[in-house]
């Protein structure tokens, strides 16, 4: 899974002196060499157990549901809302290959949700024409690996509309959906979470949530924002979270991170499936080590909650940014790193798990948002 | 009894050794003349096109009957049904020419030169597959066989490149690069077709139309399912995709017109899958049971070329029971080697992502759980 944990070791007083292997060895289910068998392999995929939220009371009668009635729901209250919506992409009329718009087209009818023929960046440059001419456009990229045709128009197109026309013109009405993650029998192909890549884009936005509750009001509030949104999936999670979901429409808003867990030793931050992973975590580090893990999910990946991440782990924003250049191996993890102005005097212990090359060091003039952090490792 | 002896021995000077067939013309679009309609067919050749058919259609139930199994996992995309394709087209290539398709590539890796045991053991994921278990079904190659491509549409602009490859070096070779209807709407392929019309690459576009693109019938995707016309100015042929013969001798004339210069060509293949999409589709819910049914008994591949044989006396019935019985054996030998043989060990996990650099750490499923990477 490429949401990874974050660990951030706070403070000098921290009373951790966790080897990263320890915790790795009990995270990390090893596959043994393989002997032959003749009966059905056992999976080897690393575990996790979906942990539902509790059930929301502020937005009105629930109902059980799991994440791909979680997103119908919502596409079902923005179609009965918004008359200019329209949902479209490969397969979604009959209900889509997860079923998340099952039902939709009977309801409302063939010229509101509709196939497209397969072509992703015909489908995105569509959507991008749809929402600039004023309707709500919901496009269905069928699995997120399957967005790289598109990421020209994403990235060219939809990101820079408003920018470029100067406020004249926006796609703000387009959200993107997409499956998202691993899901154990994917492969290359079905199993990828490219968020990163769109990651360094501004004018767009990234969401992933981690269940039902977090999937609908995220989406709609996606759909109601006014800038493109990428709405990832997990897919994994479209049957196996099941939540008590409120039945009437309701935001959540973006860009704001939620702390799910307090805790005082240890920082852990993620986004989608690896939510549940942490939380786990979190209860087996309290309970074999004595570790109070705060857990936090991001949400919206672009533009994420710096403040909320930066209040809870203790650096203070008003230190300069160090504006860096990524390494080889870039996941969002790495760009999500937090650095310290060269202030040795400080001794502050943070866990380098990534690094970085050519380091450049300047003044930030660009908003927080914008700026790249990263981990400086304390020998 | 003397006279029972005498009429059951039948000798090979019984059979005739060829015949001559009538064949569908083909729809031509942009060409003055089409293939030719009237073909011959020796009976040596007509067994090795059974065999190669029913081995295929063998493996590919069996690679069904596996995954219900859980023996092959991930996702498997069947050919059965299809077979005169693959088949027709290799009869009228050479092995040192190239061939490049999209995931239904079972069929495809066997033609090309791929054994049962190796294709079922890449479907198992182990050690002795093909791509040494780390493939799967959709990643198969073999020596001019560039794969087993899972991204729709993304392997046509590799087949042209391989073609200005071949016209480059002026081996006389050619690139066959074959999509499906579903990939035929996707804006790379346009892309293919100008480039390779310009540069006058010699590839033979060939669109195996098997109606669906997944759960879409063509009707539903495509503005023009006349595919054979959609390379424009391109010229094309629409083919009987399910008549062995047909595709051969189609073949046979498309790599004629790239062999002479004339540049690329594009060829529509009519055919059929029996099975869905893939292993998790039915493939009931977008087309009738009936449908199924017609095109099995009146265009099965393999029953219509078993029916020109014996009725023109090329081969006897039991002949054709006794191959069925060696591709039955092959098969079962080569599903016990595919799930007998050890999974390929975990160092080799992240191996081959780079060349020629020194052995680097990947990152495992955690930051602390480091893979090697040998290159």
């Amino acid at each position: 899974m490429a949401a990874a944990a974050r660990l951030f070791i706070r403070g000098a007083n921290s009373k951790l002196s966790i080897a990263p292997s320890s915790l790795g060895v009990t995270l990390l289910k090893l596959s043994p060499n393989c002997s032959s068998r003749t009966k059905t392999q056992r999976r080897h995929a690393t575990h996790f157990t979906f942990q539902p939220d509790p059930v929301p009371s502020q937005y009105g009668p629930t109902q059980k549901m799991n994440l791909f009635q979680s997103i119908t729901s919502a596409l079902d209250n923005t179609l009965a809302s918004d008359p200019t919506a329209v949902i479209f992409g490969e397969d979604v009329a009959f209900g889509g290959v997860f079923r998340c718009t099952v039902g939709l087209r009977d309801k409302y009818g063939k010229d509101r949700v509709f196939n497209t023929p397969l072509c992703e960046q015909g489908i995105v440059g569509f959507g991008i024409g749809v929402a600039v001419a004023g309707a709500t456009a919901i496009a269905e990229i069928q699995f997120a690996d399957y967005i790289f045709p598109a990421f020209d128009q994403i990235v060219n197109e939809a990101a820079k509309y408003r920018y470029r026309s100067g406020n004249l013109f926006d796609c703000g009405n387009l959200t993107i959906r997409a499956p998202w993650g691993c899901v154990g029998h994917g492969a290359l192909y079905h199993s990828q979470s490219p968020e990163a890549f769109f990651a360094h884009c501004p004018g767009l936005k990234i969401v992933i949530p981690r269940g039902p509750i977090q999937a609908k009001g995220l989406l709609l509030s996606c759909i109601a924002d006014k800038n493109p949104c990428i709405f990832f999936e997990p897919k994994i999670l479209y049957r196996a979270a099941v939540e008590q979901v409120p039945e009437e429409p309701y935001t959540i808003p973006l860009s704001q991170a939620e702390i799910l867990q307090e805790g005082s030793d240890v920082t852990l931050v993620s986004w989608g499936t690896q939510i549940h992973v942490l939380k786990e975590v979190a209860s087996m580090a309290q309970e074999k080590l004595g570790v109070s893990c705060e857990v936090i999910d991001l949400q919206t990946i672009l533009p994420w909650d710096i403040e909320t991440v930066c209040k809870v782990v203790g650096f203070p924003l008003e230190r300069t940014v160090q504006l860096s250049s990524f390494g080889l191996r870039c996941g969002q993890t790495e760009i999500i790193e937090v650095s310290l102005q060269a202030d040795n005097k400080t001794e502050r212990k943070t866990q380098n798990v990534g690094s970085h090359k050519d380091r450049k060091t300047s003044k930030s003039r660009w908003s927080k948002q914008d700026a790249c952090l990263s981990v400086t490792r304390h020998r | 009894m003397v006279k029972a002896m005498i009429t059951s021995a039948r000798t090979y000077a019984d059979f005739t050794t060829q015949a001559t067939f009538e064949i569908k013309k083909c729809d031509v679009f942009k060409l003055d003349e089409g293939p030719a309609t009237q073909v011959v067919l020796t009976r040596d050749e007509g067994l090795q096109y059974y065999r190669t058919m029913q081995t295929m259609r063998r493996m590919e139930l069996k690679a069904d009957q596996l995954y219900k199994q859980k023996i092959i996992r991930g996702f498997c995309h069947l050919y059965d049904g299809q077979e005169a394709c693959a088949v027709g087209i290799e009869a009228s290539i050479n092995l040192s020419d190239h061939l490049i398709t999209a995931y239904r590539a079972h069929g495809y890796t066997y033609t090309r030169g791929g054994t049962v045991k190796e294709i079922m053991a890449e479907l198992t994921g182990r050690r002795g597959g093909i791509a040494k278990g780390k493939g799967g079904s959709m990643h198969m190659y073999c020596k001019h066989f560039y794969g087993g491509n899972g991204i729709v549409g993304a392997q046509v602009p590799l087949g042209a490149g391989v073609a200005l490859a071949c016209k480059y070096q002026g081996n006389n070779e050619l690139c066959v690069c074959l999509y499906g209807d579903g990939a035929a709407n996707q804006g790379q392929i346009f892309e293919t077709y100008n480039m390779a019309a310009l540069w006058k690459l010699p590839v033979i576009f060939i669109c195996e139309n098997n109606r669906y693109g997944m759960g879409t019938s063509v009707e539903r995707a495509a503005a023009s399912t006349d595919y054979f016309k959609r390379g424009e100015f391109i010229p094309g042929l629409r083919v009987d995709g399910m008549d062995v013969l047909c595709v051969r001798e189609a073949t046979r004339f498309a790599a004629d017109h790239c062999r002479s210069g004339k540049g690329p060509i594009l060829m529509e293949l009519q055919t059929y899958r029996y099975h869905g999409h893939s292993m998790s589709d039915p493939g009931v819910s977008y087309r009738t049971r009936e449908e199924i049914q017609e095109v099995r008994s009146k265009s099965d591949p393999i029953s219509m070329l078993k029916d020109r044989m014996l009725s023109n006396n090329m081969a006897s019935v039991e002949e054709l029971k006794e191959i069925d019985v060696e591709v039955r054996k092959e098969i079962e030998d080569a599903a016990q080697f595919a799930t007998t043989d050890p999974e390929p060990p975990l160092e080799e996990l992240c191996n081959h992502i780079f060349c020629d650099m020194p052995s680097l750490e990947v990152r495992g499923t955690n930051p602390w759980a480091k893979l090697k990477s040998v290159s």
